[in-house]
């Protein structure tokens, strides 16, 4: 069994070289997108939202607007309650937003801002107005990640619009996690064919990536309709993905306030998480698997056999979210490929005990788990494993140039290629494309390694 | 059209030739109006970054280090230390209890580790609030060290990234005169406010070269601690930039007495001319500088003028927006496009000043659109009204410009294509050719649709 270890036990490592996460403001930005009529808006400074927003935009190529309440000096020492009023007025005025999701930043929960104290004075004060649903969600970025930010978020969206049980419907909530938008799709697809209404919290299929239009809109359409979040108790039942959450999130909360069962399983990456989808929406719909999936589960056993003796035995490092991680892992299990070491910068949500249930029975060894690293920690360690394959985000590029290995790109950020926000990484045809790639990657490694240049292998 | 700007906003717009200019800037972004602009740390980091054998460590929450990681474009010929992300990484509990300790056990590593010749440690918001002594914790460092350890105090909230700008330079400030400056020719330059973005510097430099003045630092771009602290051994400063290194200028003027002039290396004339300033403060000691410096130039246009000519065939009349975060610059890419026959029609800054936009009223065109702080629904409801046919701007832009079906030239901080220089421009010529003349916008829905409409209507006739 593995060994976790992190920062705390290695008291002679304290600072933070090329860090393996991001913060949790931005993961609760990114999840506000998710919504019909939304825009994220950023207590603190202006530099909080900027940063954001350009990080948001080089990975998706969309225009992503984020707003701040621009706090200064003066509201620093003051208190920064009269710009986030004044902020949220004026994104009413230019945005005429739908919802607006406030999150806050380490300068407004270090100086004590009380937003919902705030907000409620807000809504007083402004009542007569047409005012639009205002989600809260703190985010102070000293405290965890932007994958907590983001479950942090949907929580809140949850919690503060899905107020009333609604008439059951027999449809089902899916809250996916951080997917790509093209996982989004996917997963509407599937819910299509099984023929049940759906609601996915966050969806970012469209918002995070439209097509071309003929005018700049304000906000993008898309997005999960607000009345169908509030409409989220009268579901069948919640599958919510993710095997590293924390004790507080939105499947939890619909169970908890209305009764609707939350079906908690891992993100569906690989063959047998997928089947695991695909189970709990037979379970909750009464309805068979539909016959392409069934097809499609075949081909993507077809290619494991065709593919098996170009990857078997090869060694991954993989980091990014635990999440992500443990389904990678579940995945790159079941192909024969050994992960030899496994990160990520969060900690405190069991990656190991995941790793272990989703590889149990057919992964040779548990790889080295190591949670709240940086990048220069998985060096030091993956650097002496010898790995042949890297697979994560674009942040791990200069290690596998450094070590002559492949990077295959999953996950959020992806930088320094094109269509990070196309990759599909779900379901079947995600584990298809994933295996695509990362045989290709072997085959390509091998001829340019090679002096003959066979060019048929 | 309008309705795009929100009425706080009114003041930091003006036409050209529409009144006097009185345009309200270096103030804070508004809240809610999602302004393009960042923040005080930003501001310092662009400005210290390219120090390429200094440690630069972030001292906060991991978010500031990390959105700052090896985005930029700086190139160094030998020590990478800057493409490192460097953070104290503050956790809540060193929130509660103070991130001084940790601080300090982070230089204490980091130094060891990578022994650099000296270290930046930003300050970020955070770290204003919960008051640790970064000066304090400094200078401690530096004598147990032995190398400079300085403070750089840029907590965002404490004004806009033209404050982060003095911050870098006060820190900066601090190395000048401490190395030996017996050996540096009475013919030398320092060059402030270059980032060698894929190399530009090195084009410079070896115009410098050709025309025999030295160079004695870069400042920042492909920059060394050792040649900053010498670098008040040069005979002058040479200030490119909105004024993002403009304060230490200022600063060795006044200690030093070494005067600067303002120059800039983007298109024809600004370049051109910036040599031609150089040759002549040193005509005195060098007589022959000026007529090395007009072969220089004209050997360079003999090169460059025919291909710019065939760029300027298919570009001619072509209408441009820009957006930049220094104004200065936006002086340049003005005379530039006209040099492609493109007409500029709106340009805006982030940190313009009133005499940056006094200028650019003189400069432009009437009826140009000159903004201060924007944000992405009044940059596209310009582009809509002025019909235009490329932007240019930085990553938050390009996507702005690219939903409306509309070319766009990246020109910041983050472009790996060096439009520097002689040889920049024509890098700069063949970038907005191929964005302006490229098929694909024949395909967007606004071109499309009029396209439609045009023949539709010629149908009809």
């Amino acid at each position: 069994m593995s060994k976790v270890k992190n920062k705390v036990e290695r008291p002679n490592f304290v600072s933070t070289t090329n860090a393996c996460k991001l913060c949790t403001p931005l993961g609760a930005a990114m999840a506000f997108r998710g919504v019909e009529g939304s825009i994220p808006f950023l207590h603190g400074s202006q530099g909080c939202a900027t940063y954001m927003r350009r990080y948001v935009i080089s990975h998706f190529r969309e225009p992503v607007d984020i707003a701040s309440s621009a706090l200064g000096e003066k509201a620093a020492v003051y208190g920064g309650g009269a710009n986030l009023k004044k902020g949220i007025l004026n994104v009413m005025k230019k945005y005429e937003p739908e919802m607006i999701g406030v999150a806050t930043t380490c300068l407004t929960e270090t100086i004590g801002d009380d937003v919902p104290m705030i907000l409620h004075e807000f809504h007083k004060e402004f009542g007569d107005l047409k005012l639009p649903k205002i989600v809260r969600v703190s985010t102070a970025s000293y405290n965890g990640t932007h994958t907590d930010g983001w479950h942090g978020a949907v929580c809140s969206m949850v919690e503060q619009l899905c107020t009333e049980k609604a008439e059951a419907d027999g449809s089902v909530n899916i809250l996916p996690n951080m997917i790509s938008c093209e996982d989004v799709r996917e997963l509407k697809d599937i819910c299509d064919h099984f023929g049940v209404k759906s609601t996915i919290l966050p969806d970012i299929s469209e918002t995070l990536d439209g097509p071309a239009l003929e005018d700049y809109v304000k906000i993008p359409s898309g997005g999960t309709p607000i009345a169908d979040i509030k409409n989220m108790s009268a579901a069948s039942g919640t599958i919510e993905f993710g095997r590293c959450l924390g004790p507080r999130t939105g499947g939890v909360a619909l169970e908890k306030n209305f009764a609707v069962k939350n079906h908690r399983i891992g993100i569906p990456m690989g063959l047998r998480e997928t089947d695991v989808l695909f189970d709990t929406l037979e379970d909750i719909t009464g309805t068979p698997t539909p016959r392409r999936y069934e097809l499609e589960r075949g081909r993507l056993i077809d290619a494991y056999v065709d593919g098996h003796k170009y990857v078997f035995g090869k060694r991954a490092v993989v980091y990014g979210e635990e999440d992500l991680v443990t389904g990678l892992c579940a995945f790159l299990s079941e192909i024969g490929v050994d992960v030899i070491l496994a990160g990520t910068g969060a900690r405190g949500r069991g990656m190991a005990e995941s790793i272990a249930a989703v590889t149990d029975g057919v992964a040779s060894k548990m790889p080295i788990i190591r949670e709240g690293v940086d990048f220069q920690d998985i060096a030091d360690e993956a650097g002496e494993l010898k790995p042949d394959l890297m697979i994560g985000h674009s942040k791990g590029y200069k290690y596998a140039k450094a070590w002559n290995i492949p990077l295959i790109r999953v996950g959020f950020p992806i930088h320094d290629r094109f269509g990070g926000q196309r990759i599909l990484h779900l379901g079947y045809g995600g584990a298809l494309s994933m295996f695509d790639k990362i045989v290709n990657a072997v085959l390509e490694k091998k001829q340019t390694d090679s002096d003959i240049g066979y060019g048929y292998l | 059209m309008t309705n795009a700007i929100l009425e706080e906003r009114k003041d930091q717009i003006h036409r050209t030739g529409q009144g006097d200019i009185d345009i309200a800037c270096n103030r804070e972004s508004l809240a809610g109006a999602v302004s393009q602009r960042a923040c005080v740390f930003c501001g310092s980091r662009v400005v210290l970054y390219p120090i390429a054998d200094a440690l630069h460590l972030v001292h906060g929450p991991i978010g500031c280090a990390v959105y700052t990681w090896d985005i930029r474009g700086a190139l160094s010929s030998g020590p990478e230390l800057h493409r490192q992300s460097f953070s104290t990484d503050l956790q809540e509990v060193d929130v509660i209890f103070g991130g001084e300790k940790k601080l300090e056990a982070a230089l204490d590593e980091l130094i060891d580790r990578h022994s650099p010749k000296a270290a930046f440690v930003y300050s970020t918001c955070i770290v204003g609030i919960i008051g640790d002594d970064l000066e304090a914790v400094c200078r401690q460092m530096s004598e147990k060290k032995g190398i400079p350890v300085l403070p750089v105090m840029s907590e965002g909230f404490k004004g806009s990234k033209r404050e982060g700008y003095l911050a870098a330079c006060t820190a900066m400030f601090k190395l000048v005169g401490t190395e030996d400056v017996s050996d540096v020719s009475p013919v030398s330059v320092n060059i402030l406010g270059d980032f060698n973005l894929a190399g530009e510097i090195w084009i410079i430099r070896e115009y410098f070269r050709r025309m025999g003045v030295e160079v004695v630092a870069n400042i920042t771009g492909d920059g060394r601690v050792r040649d900053v602290g010498r670098s008040h051994g040069a005979a002058l400063n040479l200030v490119q930039c909105s004024g993002a290194t403009l304060d230490l200028a200022k600063m060795m003027e006044e200690k030093y007495g070494k005067p600067f002039i303002r120059v800039s290396y983007l298109g024809i004339e600004d370049m051109a001319d910036s040599l031609y300033q150089v040759a002549d403060f040193f005509k005195d000691i060098d007589p022959n500088i000026v007529k090395r410096t007009e072969e220089l130039v004209k050997e360079e246009l003999s090169k460059l003028m025919p291909e710019v000519a065939r760029y300027r065939k298919d570009l001619e009349g072509k209408k441009v927006a820009m957006y930049v975060g220094g104004s200065f610059k936006a002086f340049s890419l003005l005379k530039a496009f006209r040099h492609l026959g493109m007409k500029v029609v709106m340009v805006g800054s982030q940190t313009g000043t009133k005499e940056d936009y006094a200028e650019l009223e003189r400069i432009s065109d009437p009826g140009t659109i000159l903004v201060d702080d924007a944000n992405p629904l009044e940059l596209s409801a310009f582009i809509k009204e002025k019909d235009v046919d490329l932007f240019v701007g930085g990553v938050k832009e390009r996507p702005i410009a690219y939903k409306l079906g509309v070319g766009f030239c990246d020109h910041n901080h983050e472009r790996k294509e060096a439009l520097e220089g002689f040889e920049g421009m024509l890098n700069f010529a063949r970038e907005v050719h191929s964005s302006v003349m490229s098929p694909v916008w024949s395909f967007v829905p606004r071109r499309a649709n009029k396209i439609n409409t045009i023949e539709k209507e010629a149908g009809n006739e």
